[in-house]
């Protein structure tokens, strides 16, 4: 009832704030091109975007003359914002999820958000071959857990292949079996193939179990429901469309394993993800119809990334694949723009396919592309402001916008810091005094 | 495939072979040292920059090499890599950064540079003709990923290269650039992501008692080590009967005698502090390498000429609650403090070393003047390795190490289109542009 009624709340106060008009900036739509002009913001949405527009009586001008308005960005690969991200005791952990563990107190999504950053979607690690839940997230910085959350935004689950995987297996990184951690099935990419298989072998088992139950009942029949399988309740999700896959994978054969195992199964892979290897398999990615994010030069840091290359993005791009630029990183996660230029340099992307990588491509991606990644009427105030041109190095983000209200300004941000040093040192003077004299109230804590 | 290979490898020393002298004319020159020079020429000879300005006049036969459109930049360097002494970060074997010991200045870099490796052509494809490779201590886990030793502090000897040569001796520009070495420290919790999440067993080794041991423990060994290379250093010049050369107290004579700094690796204000009052007491020269903060150090460093390695400006703020720019701003702030700065990249694996440039950038949209940002990958870490009269500028006199680009190379967006290495051109495919090629064509 509680979230309801928050929601409420939160609905009802962003009627109540006037509209915003961003003016006199150059506006990167992404999906209808550039032009000079306003955005109109009004009840959390984009409700108008012309060179000209007509300014509300009631409305707050925001004058962003020389700057540079973009959608905001979409991380379609992102840990932040989580307690824990990987169960890695089982190989098959469908049955966690995200949503359980969101911290909202993170400051990687403040620091994300100063990044440009405003959509996430937050997936379980890389440890087992079928993670855990995923979650889509927008970073309201400052609400709660459930306010976090990215409504209407389409259930995922994190896969997993190759490397990681496979490490529980032989957790000493030496023969299999050597030391005193046991090892845990699989330890080969063979082995993540069957585990993966018997899944979902499993699964359909299972939805088959329900179906002849409902059936049953339907007739009128007496039946027995089945056992809840909590673990399978998601892989049946998947198998009915109804949650997207999200793929950890590295090498060609092993996208291409996953690929032919969703094909006999009769589901999709939604993205493959990292997919170092994707340019060499690109045909056979872009015929499946699953979306690529990836990183925009990583290399060299393990063996399955040891034929990566820059032009990864590119190659996919051409040969007809979605594909996105995602950080894995509360570090890269702060400057996507800086990556998706780098398209730019390796394998020359346009501007707009540039920008596409963190924007239309990755909302594509997490099917929520009729709501965010692009500036156009309708879609959510999800826009982010730039001093600069988002593709050159000597950009910064001065504002951002998520839903219409104001979560980033890079001028309050200067403006708060003696506030929080002042803060800060009141802190530790208090937690020196403190030390120097306990107090009576100190010693009457129960003891952990 | 093996013979495409073989082919292209081949065909690195027809086209360097063939000359190291010729005019690049009509450019835009931008000398680094002076100002920029429109419609300009520089001439080279046998790997010499020989001249630099407009119209020159080149003898008869001199190759000419028409700039229309093009910019030529001194080549950058990179003042913190492991080029050459690492391949595959996850790979132990490919892996030869940290040695087992505590005090380790023996060991030489240069010699244990792969000049075969892939980082080499991927790296200088961004226009980076010099790296600083130096050895590094390995993490806490001892035989982990960096190389073999936990805890070193003398780490080795840090050799300065060209991103060029059949073999390492052909790389050298100085074999022993400085001596590497990690300042003890006490390392602190920086909150949440600054180990406070730490297993029981972990964090009580990481207590602040526990470290504060290990800190004095470290500091001491540190002193006594310098004091018995001291004692090597009059025996030696007694020169009495018993005397033994022994390598490693050889390796220090030159930090103690002056010839050769110290590159220090201190992070925090405190061991930055300690590192420059420890070169004062022992009376040796230092540089302070990948410092997270500068703190009330400014004056000390400009008073005492001190230069230093800004480490990478894309980092996450050393502790929670710190300014979300403070990594940005801070070579700012050491350009308003007067500290004389180069650029490494410290990505560990050089995996980010071709993005060099691109740290430089970031720093100039929070505050460091363009001008600085440029010098800070080229000429200052030419003059801080000692050899500014070698390289990192366009002048008469110095190593004809040249990247001709498309426009300003601190932009991801802009084409290295020739780069030149002691006036040979270079070849400025890799393994990524030979795969892209080749996966681009698939049917």
């Amino acid at each position: 009832m509680k979230p309801i009624l928050v929601t409420c709340a939160f609905a009802a106060s962003m009627l109540a704030a006037p509209p915003i008009v961003i003016q006199n900036a150059t506006i990167l739509t992404v999906t209808k091109g550039t032009l000079t002009g306003s955005v109109l913001i009004r009840d959390g949405k984009i409700a108008e975007v012309g060179e000209k527009i007509a300014v509300p009586a009631d409305a707050k001008v925001i004058d962003a003359s020389g700057q540079f308005v973009m959608p905001g960005i979409i991380d379609c690969h992102s840990h932040i914002a989580a307690d824990s991200i990987n169960e890695g005791s089982v190989s098959v952990s469908a049955m966690v999820g995200i949503e359980d563990v969101l911290n909202p107190a993170d400051i990687a999504i403040y620091r994300a958000l100063a990044g440009g950053v405003t959509t996430a979607n937050v997936l379980h690690g890389s440890a087992n071959s079928i993670g855990g839940k995923c979650t889509v997230i927008k970073l309201r910085w400052g609400k709660d857990a459930h306010d976090m959350i990215f409504q209407g935004a389409m259930p995922g689950i994190k896969f997993a292949l190759g490397e990681n995987p496979k490490r529980a297996g032989n957790p000493t990184g030496q023969r299999i079996g050597a030391g005193n951690v046991p090892p845990r099935y699989p330890a080969t990419r063979m082995g993540v193939e069957d585990v993966i298989r018997q899944a979902f072998t499993d699964a359909k088992a299972y939805q088959q179990s329900w179906k002849d139950y409902n059936e049953k009942i339907a007739r009128g029949e007496q039946a027995l429901a089945p056992r809840r399988d909590v673990t399978l309740e998601p892989l049946v999700e998947v198998l009915e469309g109804k949650r997207l896959v999200h793929s950890h994978c590295y090498r060609a054969d092993e996208i291409l394993m996953l690929l032919r195992v969703a094909d006999d199964f009769g589901f999709k892979i939604r993205t493959l993800q990292h997919v170092l290897e994707g340019y060499k398999v690109a045909k056979e990615i872009a015929e499946h119809g699953a979306g690529a994010s990836t990183f925009s030069d990583w290399w060299a840091y393990k063996l399955e990334a040891i034929d990566a290359i820059p032009y990864n993005a590119a190659i996919m791009t051409k040969k007809g694949v979605i594909v996105s630029l995602n950080s894995d990183s509360a570090e890269l996660m702060r400057h996507l723009n800086d990556e998706a230029a780098k398209t730019m340099k390796y394998g020359g992307m346009t501007e707009t396919e540039a920008l596409s990588m963190i924007t239309i491509n990755p909302a594509k991606q997490l099917m929520i592309d009729k709501r965010v990644g692009s500036i156009e009427v309708g879609k959510d105030a999800d826009i982010t402001i730039y001093d600069k041109h988002p593709l050159s190095n000597y950009a910064k983000v001065t504002k951002v916008f998520i839903d219409g209200q104001l979560y980033f300004d890079r001028d309050n941000d200067l403006a708060e810091r003696p506030l929080r040093e002042a803060e800060k040192k009141k802190l530790v003077d208090k937690e020196k005094e403190q030390q120097r004299r306990p107090t009576p109230g100190a010693q009457r804590r129960p003891a952990a | 495939m093996r013979t495409l290979t073989f082919a292209i490898l081949l065909s690195v020393p027809l086209l360097a072979g063939q000359d190291d002298s010729f005019l690049i004319r009509g450019a835009t020159v931008h000398p680094v040292a002076g100002a920029e020079i429109q419609n300009g020429s520089v001439l080279v000879r046998d790997g010499k920059i020989v001249g630099v300005g407009r119209n020159l006049a080149a003898p008869k036969g001199t190759r000419i090499i028409e700039g229309k459109g093009l910019h030529v930049y001194p080549g950058m360097i990179d003042s913190g890599t492991d080029i050459g002494l690492s391949e595959i970060g996850s790979i132990r074997e490919s892996v030869d950064v940290g040695e087992i010991g505590k005090f380790d200045p023996q060991l030489r870099a240069e010699v244990a540079i792969n000049p075969s490796s892939e980082h080499i052509p991927v790296t200088r494809a961004n226009g980076i003709t010099a790296v600083i490779t130096l050895p590094m201590a390995a993490g806490g886990d001892g035989g982990g990923r960096r190389g073999g030793g936990g805890g070193s502090i003398i780490t080795g000897q840090a050799a300065l290269v060209h991103l060029d040569g059949w073999t390492w001796e052909e790389m050298e520009v100085k074999k022993s650039a400085a001596m590497a070495m990690r300042f003890p420290t006490i390392v602190s919790g920086g909150g949440r992501f600054g180990g406070g999440d730490l297993p029981p067993d972990i964090a009580a080794r990481f207590s602040y008692t526990e470290q504060k041991k290990n800190y004095e423990t470290e500091l001491r060994e540190l002193k006594e080590f310098f004091e018995q290379a001291r004692r090597y250093q009059k025996a030696k010049a007694a020169g009495g009967k018993d005397f033994r050369t022994e390598l490693k107290m050889e390796a220090m004579l030159p930090v103690l005698e002056g010839r050769e700094p110290l590159v220090v690796m201190a992070s925090r204000e405190r061991a930055i502090h300690d590192a420059v009052q420890f070169a004062e007491q022992q009376k040796v020269k230092v540089i302070i390498a990948d410092p997270r903060e500068l703190g009330k150090m400014g004056p000390e460093l400009k008073a005492r000429n001190i230069p230093v390695i800004l480490g990478p400006t894309l980092a996450l703020p050393a502790q929670e609650d710190l300014p979300y720019d403070s990594p940005v701003t801070l070579p700012g702030d050491y350009f308003k403090a007067g500290v004389k700065f180069a650029f490494g990249s410290f990505s560990g694996n050089n995996e980010f070393s071709r993005n060099l440039p691109y740290q430089a950038a970031t720093a100039v949209a929070f505050g460091l003047p363009y001008d600085e940002a440029l010098k800070a990958v080229t000429l200052n870490p030419a003059q801080i390795w000692g050899v500014g009269d070698k390289m990192g500028s366009i002048e008469e006199g110095k190593s004809a190490d040249l990247m001709v680009t498309d426009g300003d190379p601190l932009e991801t967006k802009t084409q290295v289109k020739q780069l030149y290495i002691k006036g040979k051109s270079v070849d400025l495919d890799s393994k990524h542009t030979r795969l892209y090629q080749k996966y681009l064509n698939r049917p």
